[in-house]
């Protein structure tokens, strides 16, 4: 298995810059399809499959690893566990029954103000199966995807809120984009006053920012921002962020707002994905010049005797 | 002279085609580890390496359309733009592939300054690409050049090692 071929001075095929030109250009192209259109997403979907189970092989010692320090736990630590989850059942039990309690109460004052129902979504769990490998994204993926009929745009949470919202779907994988990530905007509400906006990601995993607010916005630190659910992709009232830092500085025009993510967007290993949230009632069509012109005129006729 | 010729013939080791797509086949996995954090800026990027350590020792056989490929396989499992590690890995083998009759010339040592300009290029290009498209870079991202070229010297040990033949051939 020598390797002869050392010595070809002379048929050598196209030069090496050549060569790097030719797939410089094909990158380059391939760049613009990608960012600008949608046009190679089944090119994707067909090497996602092909790499899958090398992907879950690399995935492998760091479950073994899991799996075998759970098997082995001590039993102490477990009946600690335990106790310690009565206890928070204890807790959360009252709770619940004071929710169900209010529940019902809003359920019934709404039917008196004839207010459409909220209706409730059913969640799906998913463990994740990496982290991010990019060091410039804050995405993750997890172990569920069209097989289990996922859907792009589909809000992820955990127990302590809002995670993200699934960005790609693979046969076996979908890709979640987390809240702190660049390209991720949230509608939020402040709890305190009802306040609404919109929360976006820094690409820091423990910040988020609250942009184009006054500088005399009523938000303070320690305000809870909880998903307004206006935009039909996550349902209401989420927690997703907590204020942390605002600065008012009047040379600005509007304020300073970090908040911090309350769900735990690094620490978990078990996801719900929100895959039913009600459809909005559809969106009145803007009016034609036309209308505006005629309900000017009805104006002026009711204004003028 | 003499040391000068033990090391040409180690340039010449033999490397069959099975163990050149293997050693990439690991560098693949390497990389695709649950890596996390501070974990994640350092990681060294074992694909690079590799492919660095072919296009030097076996330019003939990896070369910039196999740096290529592999990026692509990369860009599908980081999620990232079609073509931006595929960009990066072929400027990369352009460097291995140019450098090739120098870096022989140095050892180990100085092959590894090398090495730290040529991922620094490669590097840059993966984040001009990124700053083009998304309009920002995180700078500690540059901090896998550091930990990739000191993982040269030891990687190329590594794979000498391995091509060499297990029993020398002039013994008898």
């Amino acid at each position: 298995m020598e390797d002869t071929r050392t010595l070809r001075f002379f048929n050598r095929g196209p030069s090496a810059v050549a060569r790097l030109v030719f797939f410089s250009v094909l990158s380059l192209v391939l760049l613009f399809v990608d960012a600008r259109y949608n046009y190679l997403e089944s090119a994707r979907q067909v090497i996602a499959v092909i790499i899958y189970p090398l992907q879950r092989l690399t995935a492998l010692p760091g479950e073994v690893w899991n799996g075998a320090g759970e098997y082995i736990t001590l039993q102490r630590h477990l009946v600690a566990e335990n106790e310690q989850l009565h206890l928070q059942h204890a807790a959360d039990a009252t709770l619940l029954n004071q929710m169900q309690s209010l529940q019902a109460e809003n359920a019934q004052l709404r039917e008196l103000l004839d207010v459409t129902q909220r209706a409730d979504y059913t969640m799906q769990m998913a463990q994740i199966a990496y982290v991010e490998r990019d060091i410039f994204k804050r995405k993750l993926f997890i172990d569920k995807g069209e097989q289990a009929n996922v859907q792009a745009g589909q809000a992820v949470v955990d127990n302590g809120g809002v995670v993200g919202q699934v960005t790609r779907v693979y046969p076996w994988l979908s890709e979640v984009t987390l809240v702190t990530d660049k390209d991720i905007a949230v509608p939020i509400q402040v709890v305190r006053n009802g306040i609404r906006a919109v929360v976006f990601g820094s690409g820091n995993i423990s910040e988020l920012e609250l942009r184009y607010q006054p500088v005399n916005a009523d938000i303070e630190v320690g305000d809870v921002l909880v998903t307004s659910g206006m935009d039909g992709t996550y349902p209401p009232a989420l927690p997703v962020a907590q204020v942390i830092k605002v600065e008012r500085d009047p040379a600005y025009p509007f304020a300073r707002i970090v908040c911090a993510p309350l769900a735990g967007v690094d620490r978990h290993r078990t996801l719900l994905i929100v895959s039913s949230v009600p459809p909005l009632p559809e969106r009145p069509v803007a009016e034609t010049e036309a209308d505006d012109a005629q309900r000017m005129k009805k104006i002026v006729k009711r204004s003028k005797p | 002279m003499r040391q000068d010729l033990a090391r040409d013939r180690e340039f010449l080791l033999p490397a069959t085609t099975a163990f050149i797509v293997m050693s990439f086949f690991i560098a693949v996995l390497l990389e695709w580890m649950p890596w996390r954090g501070w974990m994640l800026a350092l990681r060294p990027d074992f694909v690079g390496l590799v492919l660095l350590y072919w296009c030097t020792h076996k330019p003939h056989r990896v070369g910039i359309g196999m740096a290529w490929v592999l990026g692509i396989f990369v860009d599908v499992a980081d999620a990232s733009l079609f073509g931006q590690h595929a960009l990066a890995y072929s400027v990369l083998a352009f460097g291995g592939l140019v450098l090739n009759r120098r870096v022989q010339m140095f050892n180990l040592r100085e092959q590894s300054v090398h090495v730290f300009a040529l991922l620094l290029a490669s590097y840059s290009v993966y984040a001009i690409v990124h700053w083009q498209v998304r309009g920002f870079v995180a700078w500690e991202y540059f901090l896998g050049v550091v930990t990739s070229s000191l993982l040269w010297i030891p990687l190329t040990h590594l794979l000498q090692a391995l091509r060499r033949p297990r029993r020398d051939p002039n013994e008898l």
